[in-house]
């Protein structure tokens, strides 16, 4: 998000403020530690869990525009500190309130709040860590159905996943290409001139595939569109 | 089949390359993947059902032995011959013994991928005796000379007219263009191997403790006349497959044809109550059960990873899994594909010789969403990478990505250079960098830094 998607993420910070938000953004900060982890580099990954809960540990709430990144830290963090019990009661602590953003919004924000214009057709692909590890599906899809404009038009199969799978995509490319090429037909199948999701990792990929076949469909992270005017 | 986990990214290159594959894996997953969403939708208990499903399993595993000696006894008291094998060659060499002891050269097998786990096929065409797999699938895959590619759809790999091909070439019927006359040819040609043979060897789906009975689900009958038309039966079963009593079956019954196949029941269920008795028309005269350890009793006292052994071989996981998809069983070079076969390859052959198979997934947890007993797959996957990993298993690139990256990581500093060395790096020695990931010019931690200076 800081690196590739910077804008998503001052957009974010613009909806929040716009909300009535008071936002801290600790500049400490670095990764929850989700690549280690998910490589089988446990050790490395808690270290950098026991950083992530030390610099946020005086937050109220951790708003976060990714799925992945929240799923690490509420459901894969407790685990990592399942044998270190001040830790693990740190991270369980935490695990109450970090919250992936469309669960935010739709939970403490009364959806008239919400105000924002696109007048195009979208099509939400729903990241896997968002949709199986946090049951998230129907909080975006509330929040898109408050934009002007906008019309949704479900792809088939919009919980496949695309193949991204942070490293997975650099350990077996052709693979991962291939898995997004299978989202990408969907994606085309819909008609819909843009594609929306929620994890940065997911939209690079598609948008990736996207850039190889030539297509006119374009990438938003949700957040971007609900700051759309 | 000969083990090649080792080479699984060769295979899965080659498998993405194959056309006539592609297509065969895109049709055959994406309907029998329907089917189960629908019998699912359609079935609102389905979910309660799948967590008591469950909750037995635990309950199996965390009390096994007990169980198996419970399935011992009441097995007995049926007349059932009852052997245990601790590996795969004991249980060859007991089918063997029989074989050679009751002078057999015929033996016709219902479908079983233990019997494929612990070599069957070759070791008993080694010893001049003629083998037929009797399931349309397994037939074909025999036929072809190849191994099954899926638990379930052990021919899923194939279209039909590669089938109409092979009927032809090996059986010399003439070519026939739809799947009813194709069946035809394969029933035909094997019904009179039933007549002839002297043993049946079969998997078992279930085998119920309080009182013996084996339980065989299929569709094609071919695993009742493989079980009642021999005078000899050999059950062969993983002891993972012991389950308490009848009143679990029913639950595990109502979940396993959704799950492999979206059926709410599949057309044939076998309850087997030892050798035919002297009043009955049908039936062996001898029924032999081998409860086949080979590597489980490990994985059981292994409490992290247990749960793979909860495993009902419904083939679910493969059906749905975006990896299998693309590129079908036999690139994971194993008799277990897919996300179970990824957890239990490297339980089974070795942690390092099936490295690249918990690697191979995008942890996108399809897999634990379909599974009929919900088997925590993408953890279990996570934990074999770990232990993988703290064996060497990983490159030494890797190793040195991640050290550095996390060292980076662990400095605000030396991450607020990352994105700096990344751009210059990349462009510089494109080879050492992730691929794929359009670098920023500013990072938002630059702008939120230069609009909150304090």
């Amino acid at each position: 998000m800081d690196m590739v998607y910077p804008q998503t993420a001052r957009d974010l910070t613009a909806l929040l403020k716009n909300l009535g938000f008071k936002i801290d953004y600790p500049q400490a900060q670095t990764c929850c530690g989700q690549p280690a982890f998910n490589q089988g580099f446990f050790k490395e990954a808690r270290n950098l869990a026991k950083r992530f809960l030390t610099i946020f540990g005086s937050s109220e709430v951790i708003v976060c525009p990714s799925g992945s990144c929240t799923a690490m830290v509420r459901k894969h963090y407790p685990e990592l500190f399942s044998q270190d019990p001040p830790w693990l009661a740190k991270a369980l602590e935490r695990a109450q309130n970090i919250f992936e953003v469309s669960e935010f919004l739709t939970r403490f924000v009364p959806l008239e709040k919400i105000k924002a214009a696109f007048p195009f057709t979208v099509t939400y692909h729903d990241a896997c860590h968002s949709n199986r590890v946090l049951n998230i599906s129907e909080q975006p899809r509330k929040l898109l159905a408050r934009v002007e404009g906008l019309t949704l038009i479900e792809m088939e199969s919009s919980q496949t996943c695309c193949g991204f799978g942070g490293l997975f995509s650099q350990k077996f490319p052709s693979l991962s290409q291939a898995i997004g090429l299978e989202k990408l037909k969907a994606i085309q199948n819909s008609g819909a001139r843009w594609v929306i999701s929620n994890d940065p990792g997911c939209l690079m990929h598609i948008q990736n595939r996207i850039q190889e076949k030539k297509l006119s469909v374009g990438v938003k992270h949700l957040v971007e569109i609900l700051v759309s005017r | 089949m000969k083990t090649k986990t080792e080479q699984f990214k060769t295979l899965a290159e080659k498998a993405l390359g194959n056309e006539a594959l592609q297509e065969a894996l895109a049709r055959a997953c994406g309907h029998i993947g329907r089917m189960r969403s629908n019998a699912f939708q359609n079935f609102p208990e389905g979910e309660t059902l799948r967590d008591q499903a469950h909750r037995i399993k635990t309950g199996v595993m965390d009390n096994l032995e007990v169980y198996l000696q419970r399935l011992e006894t009441s097995a007995r008291r049926l007349g059932i011959k009852v052997h245990r094998s601790p590996d795969a060659a004991d249980a060859r060499q007991y089918i063997l013994g029989l074989i050679r002891s009751r002078n057999i050269s015929l033996v016709v097998k219902g479908k079983s991928m233990t019997t494929e786990e612990i070599g069957l096929n070759p070791e008993l065409i080694k010893n001049q005796v003629e083998v037929w797999e009797t399931d349309l699938g397994e037939f074909i895959v025999q036929l072809a000379e190849e191994s099954p590619s899926h638990i379930i759809a052990p021919a899923i790999h194939k279209s039909q007219k590669e089938i109409a091909e092979l009927f032809a070439k090996k059986l010399g019927v003439p070519w026939h263009d739809n799947a009813e006359d194709l069946t035809m040819v394969a029933r035909k040609f094997l019904r009179e191997k039933y007549f002839r043979a002297g043993m049946g060897i079969s998997g078992i789906n279930f085998a119920v403790a309080e009182n013996g009975t084996l339980v065989i689900v299929e569709n094609e009958g071919n695993g009742r006349l493989s079980t009642t038309f021999p005078p000899i039966h050999v059950a062969v079963m993983g002891i993972e497959k012991v389950i308490p009593g009848m009143k679990d079956l029913a639950v595990f019954l109502k979940i396993l044809a959704r799950s492999a196949t979206g059926q709410k029941f599949s057309t044939y269920m076998s309850f087997l109550q030892g050798p035919g008795r002297t009043d009955e028309d049908d039936g062996p005269e001898e029924l032999h059960l081998i409860l086949l350890d080979n590597g489980r009793s490990k994985i059981l006292a292994d409490p992290e990873l247990k749960p793979s052994l909860y495993c009902l071989r419904c083939g679910a996981c493969l059906t749905a899994c975006p990896v299998y998809r693309r590129i079908g069983g036999h690139a994971y070079g194993w008799v277990y594909s897919g996300p179970i076969g990824a957890t239990l390859a490297p339980q089974y052959l070795g942690l390092l010789r099936a490295k690249d198979l918990p690697m191979a997934s995008t942890l996108c947890g399809t897999c634990a969403s379909v599974c009929p007993v919900r088997i925590p797959l993408p953890d279990l996957l996570l934990k074999l990478r770990q232990r993988i990993q703290e064996q060497g298993g990983m490159t030494y690139y890797e190793k040195a990505f991640i050290k550095v990256w996390s060292v980076a990581q662990n400095h605000p500093s030396g991450y607020r250079v990352l994105p700096v060395l990344a751009r210059k790096g990349m462009k510089l020695f494109p080879g050492l960098f992730p691929k794929g990931i359009p670098l920023s010019e500013e990072t938002f931690h630059q702008w939120w830094h230069d609009e909150n200076p304090d």
